[in-house]
Order: structure tokens, then C-alpha cells, then sequence
């Protein structure tokens, strides 16, 4: 496998030089799908089947309960995650990338096949799809805003390792001025300030002083762990009234909520989880279709050439930096507002770091963020399934399947992550 | 980050010279690093101090008529911060309304003991740093050697002397492997070590989570994920008597410091370390292996990181639990960048943030006051010691002729 990554051509480059093909990821792809086949296809019992509810009671149009026979679905959801595997095998063959649609619905059907595998026998539990959809857009909502965070700092040169900081700062926030009016939706106009204070403190040390941009990251992290957890412990605890658990409410869409399965997934949701739409579709035209964005990039990617061309490399930085905090900020708002719970001390638990995963995974761009997003979502949302349903696989394995994707990433195993390449480097006249 | 402030103060440098020396040795003294942590140190607290005051709630009850009494409002704020500060003092340095001598040191062997742990992993970070590498992984190299270290301690049984070394050598071993992952990663395939020692600090608490779930590893008797106690045998001996928590694990620390020490400053292997950190082209023109340099690096920082896990295991907590970490992996980051990297330093920075800790207990109990004000505090030292220009601004001192880099 190493021979047929190695990146750099060795010779002289001759005119047209033919990049080595990279068949690791699909490879590794092939290798987990295979293994997908072997335990959960066939290690699944013949004769059992799996009970999958579509619809819930409540939703407009009613779907019935639909019962699969558990090896079948089992195999055919790990031959769709080798089909998968050959199409990336066929593409690497001529030079080409795969979106990144194909390692989330890789993902999801090798998680579904486990899925399945879990539920095979169970005659009296069965699997609640709309629910576990529901739940995954919902549990991923502050990693797509911290990625979006990430992507927006990154991509204009500065590592944001404090995405972690600006959600906590966000919620608390929010959890605070929404205490204070006794209204939940100003929470929202709240938490992209902390986030933004947060983001405005990473810029000024990252330009205007030249530090060290993950040294200034993490240490915003410890500093905004202490500074909510001391006003939590005296001002807040001291008066109540400062942390209330205030909830916003869903706001069905007419006519697209009442669509089978998707409408109550997507559009019957409250308004952060719009917003979030909003936020994805907007940054992924601007970054990639506007002069804005091309700037950005410029100065994520080359900032002397974008200084020669007239581009203030510095502004443009501090900007993306106190805007990608302010859009963290709004995420930490999930935390607290949006999920109707007051705050409590270091409640983003890490969701910060796996939000700098799904960035990385998504190839620092907001759709892929999104998609990376959702992905850890749905494994965090399967995670509670399947403790729901009492799996075999011990749940602390899900839970670290982020991470270790993550990891994969990196390593150049699943595609291959290039960071900007003027990222993290002051930039000095 | 090298011409930084080079060119900035050429002019009074030409005044030098008739500068009494008197006075050329006070400039000195302003211009020079230990002048920018001591006033980083002395700004932080008095921030702390701020935030101490605003959360008090007799200052903010007199604050209301301030204009009327303003007297009030200062005594209250006198009150809440000399509280305060001499809680801080008591837990961390000397108690001085305690009867006893050794009740009035207690606070200070606290302190140290609180430091072991940091000194370890601080020193571990460091040596990274040094070669050039952000490993941000210490709390799951820590949390793995724990897990190693506690499992030889109370599944294994040996005699006294043996069992301690070989469940010391564990835990060194359970960090030095997770910090070969990210090395061989990085060196192999190019793998960023900062995502993956972070990622592998979520990993390893899973992954101590699991392992406290199995039967391997549940305590007799109880359903919670805790270990079983760790055999008197493979704990570490009090060495100051059994009133004090001090324990050989600070002894080891320090040893840890000089071996530190003497590895980085007189070794060929050291050196080969400080070359790849300081410029990798060149040390690559030089013949030396920048892919082997990051795996060595990556392990002794992995195991010095695993060595700060025994420090709970074997000398205080004396049990496995997944929170056995606490933070101590993102404070030793702090403690290395203070410390800038250097083996004494980091011992004293370690001092001091283990003194911080310390003083946790006694400012909730003697001042009201919650301990995460400490990490408030231990924050802004460090980002105020890696701006050495903003603390020059804050207390207009001057800056020196040749800056030199910030650590890490």
C-alpha cells in the first residue's frame, strides 16, 4: 500500500507528469466492507428479521412498520459499501476524486448494516429510522456550525482550535441572555457575540502577535472552560433565574413536513436547525462562487500573492476569524436554547474537537462539513439506538468512530486532507 | 517568528552607553523574559482578581449604592480579594493559622504533590515542542499509561521493590505506545500530529471506559467503572511520612527533569532532536532522519505523559478511573509553554500551577469561591507569557534589543 501512495514524483518531472494512482483509501474502504459482509451479513442468524418503523404516530402520512429478513438486508447494505469501494477503485484508476458523498453514504450503510445485525432477532424492539434521522441532524447541528467555524478560520490561513471554546462561550451566552429576557430565541442573537469575542481574542494573538495559533487555541479553550464554569458555580447558581431551561419550538414547514419520512427529518425542526441551512448553502456559494470567497482562499492558500494583488491579508484574516467564531457562537446555542436545557459546566463535552474532525473530514468546505457532520451525527444518534436496543458492540466503540475516521483521514487512508497551505503561519511584511 | 522586534528598537540602543550602570542593570532586569512571566503572573492575578470581585456578592449588594457609600463597596472588595488571596496562600504555600509545624507545611508538600504529575507530562510536552512537534496528546498518553500501570498494580502480584518499577515501566509504556501512533503517522504518512494526538485523547477515553467495564478491570462489589485498589506493593512510598501526600513520584519527576535535561543539552541524540525542531531541511541536508527523529520524539514524550499517569494511579488516587485525568493533560501544555520548554522551568512552572491546584480546596472552603477561577488564572499566564509585546504594553516596559521566540 505505501508504494502506491508515495506522493512525491522522485525523478525530474518530464513534461507530463503522471501522479502515482492512489489506491490506499479504496483499498481500506473494500477491506472494512468485506468485514461488514463476513460478521454482519453473514454472522447474522437466517432466519431472523428486523423490524424497521418508518413513521411515528404523528406524522401525516402513515407508513407501516416494515420487517426485513435480517441477512439479507445485512448483506446487501455491505454490498453497497463494496460497490462503493469499487467505484472509488475505479476512479483513483483514472486520476480521479470521489466526492465527498461517497465516504457519508459509505459510512451509513456499513452502520447500517451493523444496525441491522443488532436489531436481527429482536422481535420486541425494532428500529426507529425517522427517529434515529432526526435525532442525527439534531445531534450534528453544532458540529456543522463549529465546522463551518473552522472551515471559515482555516481557510483564510488561521488554525481555529478553539471552536471547542466558542461553542461553550455560545451556550453560555445564550443560556444567559435568554435567562434574562425569558426568551429563548434571543439566546440565538446572543451566542454568536461570545462566540465572536472568543474568535476576535484568537485573531488579535494570531496577527497582531505572532503567536503560535494552536498554543493561543487550546488555551482559550481552558479559558473559556474556567471563566463559564466560575460564573456558573457563583452567579448563576446564586440566582436561579439567570439559568433557565428555556426550549424554542419546533416550527413544522407546511406541506415539505408532511412529506414520508424526509419531511419530519428535515423540516420539522426549530429555527437554529434552519438557520443552519441557511448558513450551509450561503457559505458554500460565497466561499467557492464570490470574490469574497476567492480572496479568502487566496489568502489561505498564498498571502504574499494576495498582498501583492492589494488584498489585506491581516483584515482579511481577523474578519474570517471573528465571523467563523460568531457562527461556532451560534451553535453553542444548540447547547442550551435550542435543546431547551439550562447550562451546565463544560456541556460541549469535546463536540468542539469532532466538529474540527468533520471539518477536516469534509476537505474544508461547508458541504462537506455538513456531510462529515451528519455522518458523526448518525453514529452518535446510532450510538443511543443501539444502547436502546442493547447491542453486542460495546457503545464506547461507536462513540470513538469519529475520532478514528478522523484519524483515517489524516493518515491519507480515506482520501486525502490538504490543509491550506499558508495555514497557521503568521503573516509578516 | 525569528526577526520579530529586531528592527523595532535600534534607537535606544545608541543611548546605552551613557546609561549609569545602576540603571543599565534595572534595564535589564525589565527587558528580560523572566521580567515579562513575572508581570504575565502579576496581570493574571489581578485579573483573577477582577473576576473574583464581580462575582462577590457583598461587592455587588453595596455596588448598588455606590455613589451614596462608596466605602462600602471598597471594603467589600477589599474583603473578597484579601480572602482570597490569602486562601490562596494558605492551600498553596504555608498555613499560617496552623498549630503544628507540619500542619503549617502540609500546603507546600500539596503543592509538590499536585506538581508531580505536571512536572512528568510538562517535561514530555516540552521535549515535543523542542523537536518541533505540537503534541496536544498528553491527556490520552497519561490516561494510557495509567490504564497500564494500574493494571500491573492491583492484577499482579510481586514483591515490594519490583512490582513499584515494573508498574512505573508501565505506565511509561502505556503512553510511549499511544505516542508512537501520531509518530509513526506523522513520519510515515504525513499525518498531522496535532488532529491525531487529539483525536486520540477521545479514543483513549473510550477506550479506558471499555476496559473499566470488562471484568479484567471491575472493582469486587461495585457496579461504577472504577479499578480495584493498586496493590500496597506497587504504590509509591510517602517520603516524607504518612501525614504528607508527597509521594517518590515527585522524586522521580525531578529525575525525569535532569534526565531531560541531559538528554537535550549533552547527548547526540538531543541534539539530533533540537536540529530537526530548529530547521528539518537543514537537519536533512545533515543526514539525519527527520521520520525517525518524530517517532523517537513522539515516544519519550508519550512516555513521559504516561509517566505523569502514575503519579494519580500509583501515588494519590491509588485506582483506575476514566476522569483519572482530570485536565492534566491540557494543563501540562500550559505548564511546558510557560516553563518555555526548558527542563527547570517546566519544574517551576509546574510548581506553580501545582500550587494554583492546590489552593483549589482552600478558596472553596475558607473564600467561597469555586476553583475554576484557578484555570482562569493558569489561562491568562500562558497567553499573556506568549505575548511577551502585550504584557510589555501593559506595564510599559521596555522592549528588549533582540526578542527571542516565543516557545513551541
Amino acid at each position: 500500500m505505501t508504494a502506491t501512495v508515495a506522493d512525491a514524483p522522485a525523478a525530474p518531472a518530464p513534461s507530463t507528469v503522471i501522479p502515482p494512482k492512489k489506491f490506499g483509501p479504496s483499498i481500506a474502504l473494500g477491506v472494512i466492507a468485506l468485514l461488514s459482509l463476513v460478521i454482519f451479513g453473514i454472522g447474522t442468524p437466517s432466519g431472523a428479521s428486523t423490524t424497521f418503523v418508518v413513521a411515528r404516530g404523528t406524522d401525516f402520512v402513515h407508513l407501516p412498520a416494515y420487517t426485513a429478513p435480517s441477512r439479507l438486508a445485512a448483506v446487501l447494505l455491505s454490498l453497497v459499501g463494496l460497490g462503493l469501494a469499487g467505484w472509488a477503485a475505479y476512479r483513483a484508476n483514472q486520476h480521479r476524486k470521489v466526492g465527498i458523498w461517497l465516504p457519508v453514504v459509505y459510512g451509513m450503510a456499513i452502520m447500517g448494516a451493523l444496525l441491522t445485525w443488532a436489531g436481527a432477532g429482536r422481535d420486541a424492539t425494532s428500529i426507529q429510522i425517522t427517529g434515529l434521522l432526526t435525532s442525527s441532524l439534531f445531534l450534528a447541528v453544532p458540529l456543522v456550525f463549529g465546522a463551518l467555524a473552522g472551515t471559515l478560520c482555516e481557510r483564510s490561513g488561521i488554525i481555529n482550535i478553539a471552536i471547542e471554546g466558542q461553542l461553550l462561550a455560545g451556550a453560555f451566552l445564550a443560556a444567559l441572555v435568554a435567562s434574562m429576557v425569558g426568551n429563548a430565541y434571543v439566546g440565538l442573537i446572543a451566542a454568536p457575540v461570545a462566540g465572536a469575542l472568543v474568535g476576535l481574542l484568537l485573531a488579535i494573538f494570531a496577527t497582531k502577535y505572532w503567536v503560535n495559533q494552536i498554543v493561543v487555541g487550546v488555551v482559550l479553550n481552558m479559558l473559556v472552560v474556567g471563566l463559564t464554569s466560575f460564573f456558573f458555580s457563583t452567579v448563576m447558581t446564586e440566582n436561579g433565574d439567570l439559568n433557565q431551561a428555556l426550549g424554542m419550538a419546533k416550527l413544522p414547514i407546511p406541506l415539505l413536513s408532511s412529506i414520508p419520512i424526509l419531511g419530519p427529518v428535515l423540516f420539522n425542526q426549530n429555527l437554529l436547525v434552519y438557520i443552519l441551512y441557511v448558513t450551509v448553502a450561503v457559505l458554500q456559494v460565497m466561499l467557492f462562487k464570490s470574490r469574497w470567497g476567492l480572496r479568502v482562499r487566496a489568502v489561505g492558500e498564498h498571502p504574499k500573492a494576495a498582498d501583492t494583488v492589494g488584498i489585506n491579508v491581516n483584515r482579511t484574516r481577523v474578519r474570517n476569524t471573528v465571523l467563523g467564531g460568531a457562527i461556532a457562537g451560534l451553535g453553542g446555542a444548540f447547547f442550551t436554547v435550542a435543546s431547551g436545557l439550562a447550562f451546565g459546566k463544560e456541556m460541549t463535552s469535546g463536540k468542539g474537537y469532532i466538529a474540527l474532525a468533520a471539518m477536516i473530514l469534509g476537505r474544508w468546505s461547508p458541504r462537506g462539513a455538513l456531510a462529515a457532520a451528519l455522518l458523526f451525527g448518525f453514529a452518535d444518534a446510532l450510538r443511543a439506538q443501539l444502547g436502546a436496543i442493547g447491542s453486542p458492540i460495546p457503545s464506547q466503540f461507536l462513540a470513538m468512530f469519529p475520532y478514528i475516521a478522523t484519524i483515517f483521514a489524516v493518515a491519507g487512508l480515506v482520501g486525502h486532507a490538504r490543509p491550506p497551505a499558508a495555514e497557521g503561519i503568521p503573516y509578516k511584511k | 517568528m525569528s526577526e520579530q522586534g529586531q528592527t523595532t528598537e535600534a534607537a535606544p540602543e545608541e543611548e546605552a552607553p551613557q546609561e549609569s550602570r545602576s540603571r543599565q542593570v534595572l534595564r535589564e532586569i525589565a527587558e528580560s523574559s523572566s521580567m515579562v512571566v513575572f508581570m504575565a503572573i502579576v496581570a493574571s492575578m489581578l485579573i483573577g482578581g477582577l473576576l473574583i470581585i464581580f462575582a462577590d456578592e457583598a461587592v455587588r449588594e453595596s455596588a448598588v449604592y455606590f455613589f451614596s457609600r462608596p466605602s462600602d463597596t471598597f471594603s467589600a472588595i477589599g474583603d473578597a480579594l484579601g480572602s482570597a488571596y490569602s486562601a490562596m496562600f494558605n492551600g498553596a504555600v504555608l498555613n499560617l493559622q496552623a498549630e503544628s509545624f507540619a500542619a503549617t507545611i502540609k500546603p507546600f508538600t500539596q503543592t509538590l504533590t499536585m506538581a508531580t504529575p505536571l512536572i512528568f507530562a510538562g517535561l514530555g510536552l516540552g521535549l515535543g515542542f523542542r523537536a518541533g512537534l505540537f503534541n496536544i496528546g498528553a491527556q490520552g498518553q497519561l490516561l494510557m499509561g495509567a490504564t497500564v500501570g494500574a493494571y500491573i498494580g492491583f492484577a499482579w502480584d510481586l514483591p515490594a521493590g519490583l512490582h513499584l518499577l515494573l508498574a512505573v515501566l508501565g505506565c511509561a509504556l502505556g503512553g510511549a505506545l499511544w505516542g508512537f501512533i501520531p509518530g509513526v503517522l506523522k513520519a510515515k504518512r504525513g499525518a498531522h500530529e496535532v488532529i491525531v494526538t487529539i483525536m486520540l485523547n477521545y479514543v483513549a477515553l473510550y477506550l479506558v471506559a471499555w476496559l473499566l467495564s470488562l471484568e479484567a478491570f471491575q472493582r469486587e462489589g461495585s457496579d461504577n467503572p472504577i479499578s480495584p485498589v493498586v496493590a500496597e506493593t506497587a504504590q509509591y512510598p510517602k517520603i516524607l511520612g504518612v501525614q504528607f501526600n508527597l509521594h517518590l513520584g515527585f522524586v522521580v519527576a525531578l529525575l525525569c527533569a535532569v534526565g531531560v535535561w541531559w538528554l537535550m543539552e549533552r547527548s547526540t541524540l538531543g541534539f539530533r532532536l533540537r536540529a530537526v525542531g530548529a530547521n528539518p531541511s537543514a537537519a536533512r541536508t545533515a543526514g539525519m532522519s527527520i521520520g525517525a527523529a518524530t517517532i523517537i520524539t513522539m515516544v519519550i514524550a508519550g512516555a513521559l505523559a504516561g509517566l505523569a499517569g502514575s503519579a494519580p494511579v500509583l501515588g494519590t488516587q491509588k485506582f483506575l478511573t476514566d476522569s483519572v485525568a482530570g485536565s492534566l493533560g491540557f494543563d501540562a501544555i500550559t505548564v511546558a509553554l510557560l516553563g518555555r520548554s526548558r527542563p527547570l522551568g517546566i519544574v517551576l512552572a509546574a510548581i506553580l500551577f501545582g500550587g494554583l491546584q492546590a489552593s483549589g480546596p482552600s478558596l472553596q472552603v475558607n473564600a467561597g469561591l469555586p476553583v475554576d477561577i484557578v484555570v482562569v488564572i493558569q489561562a491568562l499566564i500562558v497567553l499573556f507569557i506568549a505575548a511577551p509585546p502585550l504584557v510589555r504594553a501593559m506595564f510599559r516596559l521596555p522592549a528588549p534589543a533582540h526578542e527571542k521566540e516565543v516557545a513551541a
